[in-house]
């Protein structure tokens, strides 16, 4: 058995071990990368950023936490950008999990657990003033439609059980003709597919999605035809819009360890490809 | 020392371990930690622990949905909902409810239990035509609308592209006639009722590639989706649980 037969039965736990090395050593390093920002995000962060003062942003969390590393710093970057431009938010979800993680991001941005008045960048917020949660309804794509003709009749209350009709904030809001932009964060379906069919071309909502890898190529096609005004791709996408937004946060850090673990796989590929060549092609019989 | 002894040892050193680390990070934090150990412990072999930690999660994932379904679907839309009608219909007397016809829905789902019972299991058909036949109407029209007109639109662009200078835009017309040889050679590639050969095989031939081209790309993305999930999970060890990193 030469060098490169051994190669070809090299052990996958050696595999999984170079992989979990270059994973986590990144972790401990500071090394700052250059995120170039793609144009699918930085169209959409402009139409966020075109937004005035007191414009009303719907955030649709439909994710749980298992999509939670590649999901969560786009909430995070999301709220955060609301918060600093006064924003008014509404949180809700498709997913019974998706309006607490929508929670934890603003605990992240506030540093502290999020409380009916609070107190940012010298700012004070209520809830049912600047933000609201209306929490996790079921229906997926029969809510979404609903929401298109009456968003209280969707949901008559909030997270907590208060009736919408006592949160100022949703005061005037009918239908989606009264949201002025969405930010939909999704793991899956329900979620952005739905969001493009039921609300953007039903009812022409303007939609930014955020979406995990998995999904994004089977999203770009949306943004390509205009139907998203942008797409934020898995953890490179998330940190390209903590770019934008000028936050340094869980994505920009994670991108080395993305990066170190990407050139791991190709040099397992390219090496795997080299040693079955030069071992002329022999399959390995077993495991 | 005996060998039956070690793997006792190892236990109880583990136990010390997370005991320790339970009370100086917090008891949650180390719990997280423990099965994702354990969830990992399988890329080295499958093992006692491992199945422990998935059997854990698949019961309480189980219990999770159990509860949330109960609460959110059948309270929130059936029982609360019926309950409310009967107090305005009866007890106050004010007449017909629209939420009565909650019960319609109720009644359906009762009828999709009956597959339990095989000799009525025929009755669960129905609540699953009304599914098929409703979800089907329901996306039609959508489906149409977002994935084939929009997307046959987006498609028939002019292949020269100007940038907002009036210039040609030299790119974004390649991507175009990109995107057109593409879409034609993969329709190509599927009409099968003509024979692969001559110019028909080659344009067939270039939508294979187009469709490879796709799914290394939809490859490369996957593998990024699930190394940041490993990524996440390896923080959450090193950051949250040790401390290691801040």
């Amino acid at each position: 058995m030469n060098f490169w037969d051994k190669l070809m039965q090299i052990d996958r736990r050696v595999i999984f071990l170079f992989v979990v090395v270059a994973v986590t050593l990144p972790l401990f390093l500071d090394i700052p990368q250059k995120i170039i920002v793609s144009e699918e995000v930085e169209r959409g962060f402009r139409e966020l950023a075109d937004l005035q003062p007191g414009a009303k942003v719907l955030i649709p969390c439909d994710y749980d936490p298992p999509s939670a590393p590649e999901l969560q710093p786009m909430a995070v970057t999301a709220i955060k950008y609301c918060l600093d431009h006064n924003l008014r938010m509404i949180i809700m979800g498709l997913w019974p999990q998706g309006p607490q993680q929508a929670n934890a991001a603003f605990e992240t941005v506030l540093g502290h657990p999020v409380t009916d008045t609070i107190s940012y960048n010298g700012k004070t917020l209520i809830y049912g003033r600047d933000w609201v949660n209306l929490g996790f309804q079921a229906g997926a794509e029969l809510l979404i439609q609903r929401m298109g003709s009456s968003i209280p009749a969707a949901f008559p209350t909030d997270y907590r059980g208060t009736p919408i009709d006592d949160l100022p904030l949703m005061d005037g809001v009918q239908n989606f003709n009264n949201i002025d932009f969405v930010i939909n964060i999704s793991a899956g379906a329900p979620g952005i597919y739905e969001w493009v069919q039921f609300a953007v071309d039903r009812f022409g909502v303007k939609l930014f999605g955020g979406a995990t890898a998995v999904q994004a190529p089977l999203v770009y096609p949306y943004f390509e035809s205009g139907q998203l005004r942008g797409i934020m791709g898995g953890l490179k996408g998330a940190a390209e819009f903590e770019t934008l937004v000028g936050e340094k946060g869980k994505a920009t850090k994670f991108m080395l360890s993305q990066s170190f673990a990407h050139i791991i796989v190709i040099f397992f590929i390219v090496i795997g490809n080299v040693a079955y060549f030069a071992s002329g092609g022999k399959r390995k019989k077993s495991e | 020392m005996n060998k039956k002894v070690v793997p006792f040892i190892v236990i109880a050193l583990g136990i010390g371990l997370f005991a320790i680390l339970a009370a100086s990070r917090g008891f949650a934090v180390t719990l997280g930690a423990f099965f994702t150990i354990g969830i990992f412990s399988f890329l080295y072999k499958d093992n006692p622990y491992y199945k422990f930690s998935e059997a854990l999660f698949v019961g309480i994932s189980a219990g999770y949905w159990f509860v949330s379904l109960f609460w959110q679907q059948m309270y929130s839309k059936l029982f609360s909902q019926v309950a409310e009608a009967y107090q305005h219909t009866f007890v106050n007397g004010g007449g017909w409810d629209d939420r009565w016809m909650m019960l319609v829905g109720g009644v359906l789902g009762v009828m999709m239990l009956m597959r339990l019972f095989p000799k009525i299991g025929w009755i669960s058909r129905w609540p699953l035509a009304v599914i098929v036949g409703a979800t089907a109407g329901l996306y039609f029209i959508n489906y149409f609308v977002s994935n084939g007109i929009n997307q046959i639109g987006a498609t028939i662009a002019p292949l020269q592209q100007y940038g907002k200078d009036g210039s040609l835009d030299w790119w974004a017309s390649i991507s175009q006639f990109l995107l057109v040889v593409g879409t034609l050679s993969g329709l190509v590639y599927f009409y099968f009722s003509k024979e692969h050969k001559g110019a028909f095989g080659g344009v067939a031939k270039i939508g294979i590639w187009t469709l490879m081209l796709t799914f290394g790309a939809s490859f490369g993305y996957t593998v990024m989706s699930r190394m940041s999930l490993l990524i996440g999970r390896m923080d959450y060890l090193v950051s949250t649980w040790l401390g290691l990193v801040k």
